[in-house]
């Protein structure tokens, strides 16, 4: 049987040709990089290299850039590294206070909900539209005197939507500007950026983005490397300490094979970015032609604004686990957001600040292509998904 | 998830091949039951013959478990003595099943209970006749 991954959303394969660039740091050049010698400086050089091409392709200074493990790490380092300097050095704000919105994924909402359980900061979790598009006003109203972090997610992971990160730039500077006229201290802003980085404009400056997390393994490089981008004069204080690694605001030795495969990931996707944007969302909008002409069936997210690869929809009538189990029999994997898929028999929380209510959400199903994602597969997808969803109704009880 | 894993091959068995599926017209009882926790609906026809369960039918919306839960059940009282399905519980669900996973257990309680209801319908139906 044909097996056809369409979960490129949860993690990716890493692709030859990183891994053959991480390679020979695994075995020859194996040296650890805080040491002088030959091995070390090899291993320094590494680093630095793909530290520069991260900067690059972000508009930022190679300092700038800080290696994690992932995505959720780089969400934890931000924000507990910023709150932490602001409670503890900024004598005029007792609580700091965070503007984040209630689809962001649970390594942002975990991490606030922790700070705010600390005492280390109040929250402010913005609705957002049936889209999932959080509302500019919305920010700008929740804006106090002692907000000092802003956190929104560029690209949604569950459903594909666009935040307006350019527009919450450009407000964050615009209230800044007055805020230091005053001797205010400042708003920073982070983006949750690991589904859009493949595909959408990440250059910091003209965002106006001071903190961006992501991570490698939705770019084709392996599990447990990410990156997370600090702009110089933020205040920020390490959470992980030890040696002075990442310029003293990461301890731990440095993983070489995998700073190299972030690296090269970051390269390709620079290379192949128009290119495989266009090719994906061709593919992406015959599925969704495809899956639309089931009855009962409507596509989730915003219709225009969206990542090229995440097509979410919501079937009426058919259970999402069912689904993918189906689904599975046929060597498709998806993904979906119902509750029984969850571990923890919850809907999906982003669906339902959509506005979904959670029956609806149960009958979630996500498919996000890749680079090898073919028309082929799209084909076949389409022809096997009306029989998944037809077996699954035909066993439902009739409601109304 | 890998589904070879997580579910027992009784319950892959049941799901991709449920028995029993559909409705009665003119159940001798029926019941709808609902799980507020995860959003599933299962609904039990039955049709009784000389205190026996002489045919039963289920239509579930839910995951996988709470498809093979109701597929299991028709099978399990299928000809047998209402005395008898009376006394079968969500465990016994479960282990004929060889086994659910942990966090699924809930849906064995499900069809547990649409079974208990539908008997309850049809004595509610007898007595009504009676009257």
């Amino acid at each position: 049987m044909k097996k056809i991954y369409l979960d490129n959303a949860a993690t990716t394969p890493v692709s030859p040709e990183i891994l053959a660039a991480m390679e020979p740091y695994f075995t020859n050049k194996f040296g650890n990089a805080s040491e002088p010698h030959f091995w070390g400086q090899e291993a320094r050089k590494a680093i630095d290299e793909a530290r520069e091409k991260i900067a690059n392709f972000l508009g930022a200074k190679p300092k700038e850039i800080i290696f994690t493990s992932c995505a959720t790490e780089s969400i934890n380092l931000a924000h507990k590294g910023l709150i932490e300097s602001i409670k503890y050095q900024v004598s005029s704000i007792k609580y700091p206070h965070i503007i984040t919105s209630r689809v962001e994924h649970k390594a942002v909402l975990e991490t606030c909900k922790h700070l705010e359980k600390i005492g280390w900061a109040k929250v402010t979790y913005l609705p957002v539209d049936k889209y999932g598009i959080v509302d500019i006003k919305d920010i700008r109203q929740a804006i106090r005197p002692e907000t000092v972090l802003v956190s929104i997610m560029y690209t949604n992971n569950e459903v594909g939507t666009i935040e307006p990160i350019g527009k919450i730039g450009r407000l964050i500077k615009e209230i800044n500007q007055s805020r230091i006229s005053n001797l205010k201290s400042k708003i920073f802003f982070h983006t949750d950026a690991t589904q859009a980085i493949q595909y959408l404009d990440c250059n910091v400056d003209g965002l106006g983005i001071d903190l961006l997390s992501f991570s490698g393994h939705k770019l084709y490089a392996p599990k447990g490397i990410g990156a997370l981008y600090i702009r110089s004069g933020v205040p920020f204080v390490r959470q992980q300490d030890g040696g002075g690694q990442e310029y003293n605001l990461r301890a731990g030795t440095e993983n070489v094979p995998y700073i190299v495969a972030l690296g090269k990931a970051i390269e390709l996707v620079e290379q192949n970015k128009v290119h495989s944007t266009k090719c994906i969302e061709k593919l992406k909008s015959k599925l969704i032609e495809g899956v639309l002409k089931i009855s009962g069936v409507k596509l989730v997210g915003h219709p225009t604004n969206q990542a090229p690869h995440i097509a979410t929809f919501i079937v009426e009538g058919a259970e999402g686990e069912a689904m993918l189990l189906l689904l599975s029999d046929k060597g498709i994997a998806a993904s979906s957001g119902s509750a029984c898929t969850s571990g923890l028999l919850k809907p999906s929380h982003v669906l339902t600040a959509m506005g979904y209510k959670p029956q609806e959400a149960h009958g979630s199903l996500r498919f996000s292509l890749g680079k090898d994602t073919t028309l082929k597969e799209i084909d076949y997808v389409v022809k096997v998904l009306p029989e998944v969803i037809k077996k699954l109704r035909k066993m439902a009880p009739k409601l109304i | 998830m890998n589904f070879d894993q997580f579910y027992s091959k009784k319950v892959l068995e049941h799901i991709r091949h449920p028995k029993n599926m559909g409705e009665i017209k003119n159940p001798d009882g029926v019941a709808t039951v609902g799980n507020p926790v995860c959003g599933d609906i299962m609904r039990l026809f039955i049709k009784v013959k000389e205190g026996k369960i002489s045919d039963i039918k289920f239509q579930t919306l839910g995951c996988g478990a709470a498809i093979a839960t109701s597929s299991m059940i028709t099978t399990m009282v299928k000809g047998k003595p209402l005395a008898d399905v009376e006394k079968i519980t969500k465990t016994a669900i479960a282990e004929a099943l060889g086994g659910l996973p942990p966090i699924k257990t809930h849906c064995s309680v499900l069809a547990a209970d649409a079974l208990h209801k539908a008997i309850d319908n049809y004595r509610k139906n007898v007595s009504k006749t009676k009257k």
